[in-house]
């Protein structure tokens, strides 16, 4: 998803929705109606720590893999992904395979161990082994850090599509619903904890998955059911020949294009069991077997869903053509509408307007779920570690412990919002891909180290940690991303000196690095070998699991 | 989370503690896991975990990252059609797919005969221990209770 301007959104809003408004109005506000229902339901039935933070850890299998489907799969992916596919062929199948491949991380290295030794946050298990208040700290602030970017990029996003599905335009109506998907989280986030939050997922996921399957039936059918026929059309008015179909694009034109890709694919499979509001959903389930089913459902549905995405890219090319994307938006965030539209019988017609209306309904579903998701872990994150641990040293009471998370929740919600609105011009594939590069930097080192290194120490943590956070962001800051080019956010200004629009391939290896030498470079603590036994029983057996 | 000091909040001033002190207590809960990490089935536990953990996932990072290679610096044979317009580049991807799916079968499969049977045996040897000392003590699961907390 590129940045959104505003003429080019009044151009778009001619192509976009304009006479169906009311239709998709409709549908989303029954969806926000459903949801707010749960959330009051959910809220009646949350009382403790636990409730909130963890939904009482209280769901199957099925239901977490559901909500980690409804966490994971952003508007940056519904959206963002197909409109790369549908403008620029191939290169766009990368971010969907790399997307999945991920969940390996997940199933094979993280989240049974952390289910079974943390209780509500990343910091639990790092917390473990090593001095407290130092640890959880530092994972506090890296959580914080990770959502507040992953949550601009989905409200920046948020702003501008809204609008430009609803065919308004002008400053103020994109801030008006920026302000309105603030407000919607901040109540299902304070209202409803996390078992309102799992079950606005659940419904989210269920709602984008039909969503994406009818379309993708639909496009099949057309082809008559067959990939090569799809493939090639979608060849042929991609009017690149066969270039479109291979692999080069986006990112084969030179040697630091592809470098960059490289990175990205490195902090795409590396970033996800780095993500708090992944991390999280973990604890939602009542033994790490379960966390082990949640993550192949996970795996299963997220797959699914991307090899739709394919379908629906391409389909878009085939069908709605290259150019009319790029009129409408020139990232092409719009292909899936555009092309809902021509499946439905094409603009004006009726089938075009309701299956728009239901597929945009289901795009806006799509960012508040995920918006959602993100408030809701860093508050725990704030609440939890950095208030009840940290400032009051663990005296806090659970009462004055959910009081910091709704706090929080408000406060995180308020930055974001003005955030957002301050920073309409913002990349948001490059907010999206810079979270996934500052988890797998410096969340994903600290968490695999303290899980299988039994020399690993509160240095070493903290080093990890703030190195990788501050190496990531450093780059990032002097990356094309903020000055140099004519798509950066500062245009006229050039202070880049770092090639790279993705820190990944950088910034990963430092916080592995940077834990490793701050371990090694550092005497071994108190009690080490005992702890490292006590924590080792624990993540591999389940023994005193919450 | 370890029970020196006051942990999350609630149970602390409520909590009768058979310990004679925090640091006794403390020393009491960590030779237990210490003498469960170095029991057989912990041990046998992190020997088939720790194994197939680490070699699957050298297996699919290595797949994952030739593919990635390839597709930045190997444009010439991904582009070799193979079935009709589909090309090396479509497949290899469609293979990420299906790796994804195998791995996480075989991993599931793996842990249901080999790993689950060995935790169900090391968490009853944890909790034989605990009974031990404990004597008829109340032991929970939860660890800001087991042994001394509450």
């Amino acid at each position: 998803m590129r940045t959104v301007t505003l003429d080019q959104m009044s151009l778009a809003a001619g192509a976009g929705a304009g006479a169906h408004r009311s239709l998709i109005i409709g549908i989303f506000l029954a969806f926000v109606l459903v949801t707010l229902g749960i959330t009051l339901w959910a809220g009646r039935r949350t009382s403790g720590t636990a409730d909130f933070f963890a939904g009482g850890r209280s769901f199957t299998g099925f239901q977490n893999g559901l909500a980690i489907s409804g966490d994971y799969m952003s508007a940056a992916s519904f959206l963002g992904v197909t409109g790369t596919i549908a403008l620029f062929g191939y290169d766009g199948f990368l971010y969907s395979i790399g997307f999945l491949v991920a969940w390996l991380v997940a199933l094979l290295l993280v989240a049974e161990p952390l289910r079974n030794s943390g209780r509500f946050t990343m910091a639990d298990v790092l917390a473990f082994r090593m001095r407290r208040r130092p640890v959880r700290t530092a994972a506090g602030i890296s959580t914080i850090v990770v959502s507040i970017v992953y949550l601009l990029a989905q409200m920046v996003g948020a702003g501008s599509l809204v609008a430009l599905l609803l065919g308004v335009s002008g400053g103020t109506a994109k801030q008006v619903i920026i302000l309105g998907v603030g407000a919607l989280m901040i109540l299902y986030v304070t209202v409803g904890g996390m078992k309102g939050t799992t079950w606005v997922q659940i419904v989210k996921a269920a709602l984008l998955m039909a969503g994406t399957a009818l379309l993708t039936v639909l496009v099949l059918h057309r082809f008559g059911w067959n990939i090569s026929t799809l493939l090639g059309a979608a060849g042929h008015a991609g009017g690149k020949g066969s270039a479109f179909l291979e692999p080069g694009l986006k990112y084969g034109a030179t040697s630091v294009s592809k470098l960059d890709f490289l990175s990205l694919g490195v902090a795409l499979v590396l970033g996800t069991a780095g993500l708090p509001h992944i991390l999280v959903r973990f604890y939602t389930v009542p033994t790490a077997k379960a966390a082990r089913h949640s993550v192949n459902w996970a795996i299963v549905i997220i797959g699914a869903f991307y090899l739709m995405t394919v379908v629906l890219g391409f389909g878009a090319t085939a069908l709605v053509g290259p150019k009319a994307i790029k009129a409408s938006n020139p990232a092409g965030t719009t292909a899936v509408p555009m092309l809902a539209e021509r499946l439905g019988g094409g603009a004006g017609s009726t089938g075009g307007a309701v299956l728009l209306s239901v597929i945009s309904a289901v795009a806006f579903a799509t960012i508040l779920a995920v918006v959602a998701g993100l408030t809701l872990a860093s508050s725990s994150s704030f609440a939890h570690d950095l208030y009840a641990q940290v400032i009051r040293k663990g005296r806090a009471t659970e009462k004055q412990e959910l009081r910091a998370a709704r706090l929080a929740a408000f406060g995180i919600g308020a930055v974001s919002v003005v955030l957002s609105m301050f920073a309409d011009k913002l990349n948001t594939a490059a907010l999206v891909a810079l979270a996934f590069a500052i988890a797998a930097s410096a969340n994903l080192p600290t968490i695999l180290y303290s899980l299988f290194w039994k020399r690993f120490n509160t240095r070493g943590a903290l080093c990890s940690i703030y190195g990788g956070l501050l190496t990531s962001v450093v780059l990032v800051v002097f990356s094309p991303v903020l000055s140099g080019k004519p798509t950066s956010l500062l245009p006229h200004a050039d202070f880049a000196w770092f090639p790279l629009e993705n820190p990944g391939l950088v910034s990963i290896p430092v916080g592995f690095l940077l834990g490793w030498a701050g371990t090694l470079l550092s005497r071994g603590e108190a009690d080490q070998a005992a702890k490292y036994a006590e924590l080792e029983v624990r993540s591999l057996t389940g023994a005193g699991a919450h | 989370m370890l029970n020196t000091s006051p942990p999350q909040g609630s149970s602390q001033a409520d909590a009768p503690c058979d310990c004679r002190s925090a640091a006794e207590c403390e020393a009491d809960r960590l030779t237990r896991y210490q003498a469960v990490a170095n029991g057989e089935a912990v041990t046998l536990l992190r020997r088939r975990y720790r194994r197939f953990a680490a070699w699957m996932t050298v297996l699919f990072l290595a797949v994952y990252l030739s593919y990635v290679l390839l597709s930045g610096y190997a444009h010439r044979l991904m582009a070799v059609r193979v079935v009709g317009t589909v090309n090396v580049a479509f497949v290899a991807g469609l293979l990420q797919f299906a790796m994804t799916f195998l791995i996480a079968w075989l991993y599931t499969r793996y842990a249901a005969t080999r790993l689950d049977p060995v935790a169900e045996r090391a968490r009853a040897e944890f909790d034989d221990t605990q009974d031990h000392q404990a004597g008829a003590r109340q032991g929970g699961r939860d660890p800001e209770g087991s042994t001394c907390a509450r």
